[in-house]
């Protein structure tokens, strides 16, 4: 009998992912293509980030993907002396959260942008990275 | 409906390493209550365990500690809300006994952290976020709350001098508190001594000093209708307030990152249940497992206007002289934050003030005391108020 086909691609999404299988698994395979997605409820036009299945506003699970682009502006961000199990060989690393308008994106700040140009209310925009071990995520660059 | 009154409270000290396991931890902390409540275990109609369970290995520890305390047959159950999980307790409890289902009913709160590292730890605190979308960056408490940190400091102009004064009045009752797991005084140069542990960088802005202590401990908090209230405690504490709210736990739900709107949510509530405004308060507990949750709650709480809290510190209103004392048993700062115990341990003191028991760290003749209790980075909020009549 044939193995049944498992999609946990999720595992990939991050240094340590914590969630094998979800129904927003095309985020990795968006991820792959150099994209950063969210979701948008085709019913009542809410749009998601992080991305989700179903929307709480009108109940419906029928969702479109749509784009990270342009520019957020840096809400907050704090940057990591130490970190929990499994992410010791990324530190230090700063984590944040941008205001895109509609959404909120939270992720890590590019690692190559010094300490001291890192302001908030600066424009960033997410872009994806490559991880070791086949990992990958996003992080937020100089817009 | 009658009202519904604390007749008896108790804890543990705070400590490292715990030499015991959980059922006689907790045992500790509830047989300290008994004493205090002056009621048998018979007189219990039911109990409420409070707990974070992904630091044990017994599962649904409820039946253990019902049974360890002779607290069979009567029903048992379990309730977990991160870090205010026992004041989620008190709510139930204040729930079951107000429609009448039950008279007294016990609420016990424990936590043996050290049974698993410091790393460990942190990476379990942190799975009280968004594991899916969140975790996977490598997140932890001190990095949450300091993205609040930096967000007050940019809105507000708060400094981290600001935030190590907090840290300071923590210490100065910490010392005086035998329950306390820190004990040691704390001084504003230690924070700026780059020898000296508390200065150290953990989450930018929040160095060491800034952040609370893991800990085992347990609590315990008995709860009575009026009816049994008035026939066998002395001195009832009514509970006149009850809030309660949650906020999204994903970062890019919140609204803002200079407080915590589920805690304001829930501040409100009770407020409103109570009858009062926060200028009635005359002592207050609030959950600063960092400096800046302290700072946030005297905003949120209304003790201070938006972005003045700092200044409510730097005149010394919350010390036990001031106007409005807050965490004038060291908090979680010093006393230590054994998750499933802490709501308990914040309820046992303003009780205790409001009895007038509390020695050396005693408010003048207090009426009225508050209790700000929040489960992870303000994803949960009680806040509970306490009257003498």
């Amino acid at each position: 009998m044939a193995k049944k086909e498992v999609d946990d691609r999720f595992k990939k999404f991050g240094t340590v992912s914590f969630t094998a299988i979800t129904k927003t698994n095309d985020f990795v395979g968006y991820l792959e293509q150099g994209k950063v997605m969210g979701t948008k409820c085709k019913k009542c036009n809410l749009q998601f980030f992080p991305p989700r299945a179903d929307c709480f506003q009108c109940l419906s699970s029928d969702m479109e993907w749509f784009e990270v682009s342009g520019t957020g502006t840096l809400l907050t961000f704090s940057k990591l002396q130490y970190g929990p199990v499994g992410f010791e060989g990324d530190l230090p690393y700063c984590i944040a959260v941008l205001d895109y308008g509609d959404y909120k994106v939270f992720g890590r700040i590019a690692k190559d942008i010094a300490d001291e140009d890192i302001k908030i209310g600066m424009q960033m925009k997410a872009v994806v990275n490559k991880l070791p071990n086949d990992q990958m995520n996003y992080v937020f660059q100089k817009a | 409906m009658g009202r519904v009154a604390i007749i008896g409270v108790g804890q543990t000290a705070f400590v490292r390493g715990y030499p015991g396991s959980i059922r006689e931890l907790a045992f500790e902390g509830f047989r300290d209550c008994m004493i205090d409540a002056q009621v048998s275990v018979k007189d219990i109609d039911a109990s409420i365990v409070c707990s974070a369970p992904e630091y044990d290995k017994q599962r649904s520890a409820a039946g253990v500690l019902a049974e360890y305390f002779g607290l069979t047959p009567q029903p048992t159950f379990y309730v977990e809300s991160l870090c205010s999980s026992s004041t989620t307790g008190v709510r139930l409890a204040y729930s079951l006994i107000k429609s009448g289902l039950h008279d007294i009913v016990a609420v016990i709160g424990f936590q043996k952290m050290s049974e698993i590292s410091s790393p460990e730890s942190q990476e379990r605190m942190g799975r009280g976020t968004d594991v899916q979308w969140e975790s996977p960056f490598g997140t932890m408490m001190p990095a949450y709350y300091a993205m609040f940190a930096q967000g007050h400091m940019e809105k507000y102009g708060t400094t981290l001098e600001d935030l190590a004064l907090i840290r300071v009045k923590a210490a100065t009752y910490g010392q005086i508190n035998e329950k306390a797991v820190y004990r040691k005084a704390v001084t504003l140069d230690m924070f700026t001594d780059p020898e000296n542990t508390l200065s150290g960088p953990v989450a930018s802005p929040l160095r060491v000093g800034d952040c609370c202590a893991n800990a085992d401990g347990a609590s315990c908090i008995i709860l009575a209708s009026e009816e049994k209230a008035k026939a066998i405690c002395k001195k009832p504490v009514w509970i006149l307030g009850v809030g309660a709210a949650s906020a999204p736990v994903n970062m890019t739900g919140r609204k803002g990152f200079a407080g915590l709107e589920a805690a304001e949510n829930a501040g409100k509530q009770a407020y409103k249940m109570a009858g009062i405004t926060p200028k009635n308060v005359n002592v207050a507990e609030v959950h600063d497992c960092f400096t800046i949750a302290e700072m946030m709650a005297y905003e949120g709480l209304g003790f201070a206007k938006p972005g003045e809290g700092k200044d409510l510190i730097k005149s010394k209103e919350t010390y036990k002289e001031g106007s409005i004392p807050v965490n004038v048993d060291g908090g979680l700062l010093s006393k230590g934050h054994p998750i499933g115990a802490t709501g308990g341990s914040q309820v046992r003191t303003i009780v205790l003030q409001l009895r007038g028991e509390m020695g050396d760290m005693q408010v003048g003749n207090p009426e009225i005391g508050l209790v700000h209790n929040v489960g992870g980075v303000g994803l949960y909020a009680n806040v509970l108020i306490l009257g003498r009549s």
